[in-house]
């Protein structure tokens, strides 16, 4: 019998796929001669195609964003489904809502596990390096396609925070709103540092096989799962971690046995985070972006000045950080507040008290929605505003 | 608060950029921006006041004063405005500073401890006073500051800051002839701009 989704969810969702046949050039000096981008969609576009507003995914997300695939086992919706939906925060009954799989990305858009035109095999490592200023670039190729001139607002967290002000950079006229929660003007080396750790856990992995481990019919399963738990680790707080798991042990009492079995809760949890990940992501795609991360810096282009990064940007921005993230701890979200006050534009921010880490950002914290929810009903407000 | 407003908003420059230090729900700078067509920024520690003013669509930001405004660049606002502020903070005179290194110009509004009412209580109770611009009791105050006319006249003496302009007016914000005449004796609340040279 088919499941009823519940009245603030957008209900049974179907991914698209999006085909383009130009060359994308890309910042490392090659380029793509055809790619896909798969995306979702939800809400309406109005008469005027002004209501659109962009979701961008972070590390390990990708176009499900909100919604379930299947009717009759709806399992989990998607990543950020508290947030999107009728009534939500982000209300479908507003705004058309977009969000796509990145290049690069191993959900469906063309990324290292797609076959390489040019030898028939899986791209594997020799997919090119894609940068924060190549996804926009392809995303405003999906909004061409789409007949989205100009997006009420692009929305994101974390390393999607970083491609929403890259959005207002790039592309000045074609953002009102940029909203950049739990993000970084540019990853620091402690960043760089925890991401390099990652990136040896996979290289290490004798199934990695330089990255053709498609060929040999196997996964590096540990390197992929060594560094997902790694990454856990930045996601949460110290104070959440303890909230959450204390020192509880899983029978009760500790067995002083040298064979490693998980005793204590944190263990059992980071182990089944790494699991879970291996089988829904591919280690390519998961080398590949953490270089995109490491690369973002839109500071570089202007003399490492960001405020004259912001210079030419016209949208209006809300910038929200939380209290216990230490991956973009909230001092790195005033860094790009202050390049943009000095810059003189538009510019609201909010730190919310959370203990969840830098996972703050996909919890439905009271505070963080109701402000999410009181700007983008000013967004709403806008939009009707031009449509009346 | 709307006449405040209103006697605010006469000293502001049309198209002004303007700093509001703990801007509230956001009222003064929605005004501002109305009739004064003003640009600017509301600084606010309180998450209710804060999530009032994005509702607004005022921009703020979330930022504790104590920590003072090194955010924020020299001489990049027309003016700092601060009202019914300055007797609730803990760094009264840094924050004074730093109001006049950011802005070009100050704009200060306080509660006038020098009146009569206060004198009163305080003289012939013998209780801390409460009264309708100060309305707290002593132990639940958030004004842990208070001070007079003459006493803030003093402080800017000593501090070299000018005063281009004063403002005394009863609870309600009028200009009554009381308050003009006897400003420390009869005044209820002070508005100042200031300068530094």
């Amino acid at each position: 019998m088919p499941h009823t989704f519940p009245p603030d969810s957008v209900g049974l969702v179907t991914p698209q796929t999006a085909h383009f046949h130009e060359p994308l050039a890309l910042d490392c000096g090659r380029s793509l001669a055809n790619y896909e981008m798969v995306y979702e969609i939800y809400g309406t576009l109005n008469s005027d195609r002004s209501n659109a507003v962009l979701i961008c995914h972070a590390l390990s997300g990708d176009h499900h964003v909100a919604g379930y695939h299947d009717e009759d086992d709806p399992g989990k919706p998607g990543w950020w489904d508290n947030c999107i939906g009728p009534g939500k925060p982000i209300d479908t009954r507003e705004f058309f809502v977009v969000c796509c799989n990145n290049l690069g990305g191993c959900k469906g858009s063309t990324g290292p596990t797609a076959i390489n035109p040019e030898n028939l095999k899986p791209y594997g490592p020799d997919f090119p390096i894609v940068t924060v200023k190549d996804w926009v670039r392809s995303q405003a190729r999906l909004a061409d396609q789409l007949g989205i001139a100009q997006w009420a607002a692009v929305v994101g967290g974390s390393l999607g925070g970083m491609q929403a002000m890259q959005w207002a950079i790039a592309f000045p006229d074609r953002v009102r709103h940029s909203l950049v929660i739990a993000a970084a003007p540019r990853l620091s080396a402690q960043n760089i540092a925890f991401n390099e750790v990652a990136r040896q856990a996979i290289l290490s992995d004798p199934d990695f096989h330089h990255g053709h481990y498609y060929e040999f019919g196997v996964v590096p399963r540990r390197g992929l799962m060594l560094a997902r738990m790694l990454g856990h680790i930045t996601y949460l707080s110290d104070e959440g971690m303890r909230a959450k798991f204390g020192r509880e042990l899983r029978e009760g009492k500790m067995n002083f046995n040298f064979n490693f079995d998980t005793e204590f809760q944190v263990e059992s949890y980071l182990r089944h985070q790494g699991h879970a990940f291996v089988d829904r992501f591919d280690a390519n795609t998961y080398l590949l972006i953490t270089k995109t991360l490491d690369y973002f810096d839109p500071a570089a282009d202007f003399d490492e000045d960001l405020s004259a990064a912001f210079h030419r940007t016209q949208a209006h921005f809300l910038v929200i950080a939380f209290t216990s993230d230490w991956r973009f701890a909230p001092a790195r979200s005033r860094e790009i507040v202050r390049a943009l006050v000095r810059a003189g534009r538009e510019v609201s921010y909010a730190e919310i008290p959370s203990e969840y880490g830098h996972d703050a950002f996909l919890m439905p914290i009271p505070l963080y929605h109701e402000t999410l929810r009181g700007y983008l009903a000013r967004v709403a407000r806008e939009v009707n505003n031009r449509a009346a | 608060m709307r006449p405040e407003l209103e006697l605010i908003s006469e000293w502001i420059r049309p198209g002004a950029r303007v700093l509001d230090l703990g801007c509230g729900d956001g009222a003064l700078l929605a005004y501002l921006r109305e009739h004064r067509q003003v640009s600017g920024y509301g600084l606010e520690i309180d998450s209710t006041n804060m999530l009032q003013c994005i509702q607004a669509g005022v921009n703020v930001i979330h930022a504790d004063l104590e920590a003072g405004l090194a955010d924020f660049g020299e001489s990049s606002f027309d003016y700092v405005i601060m009202t019914q502020t300055l007797q609730a903070v803990r760094q009264t005179e840094a924050l004074l500073d730093e109001m006049l290194r950011v802005g070009r110009q100050g704009i200060v509004t306080f509660p006038n401890f020098g009146f009569w009412r206060c004198r009163v209580q305080i003289a012939l109770q013998g209780l801390m006073p409460v009264v309708k611009t100060l309305p707290y009791q002593w132990y639940n105050t958030p004004n842990i500051h208070l001070f007079t006319l003459y006493d803030f006249e003093q402080l800017c003496r000593r501090k070299h800051i000018d005063i281009l302009q004063r403002m005394v007016l009863d609870h309600a914000h009028r200009p009554r002839l009381g308050p003009k005449l006897w400003p420390n004796l009869l005044g209820e609340i002070a508005l100042y701009r200031l300068g530094r040279a």
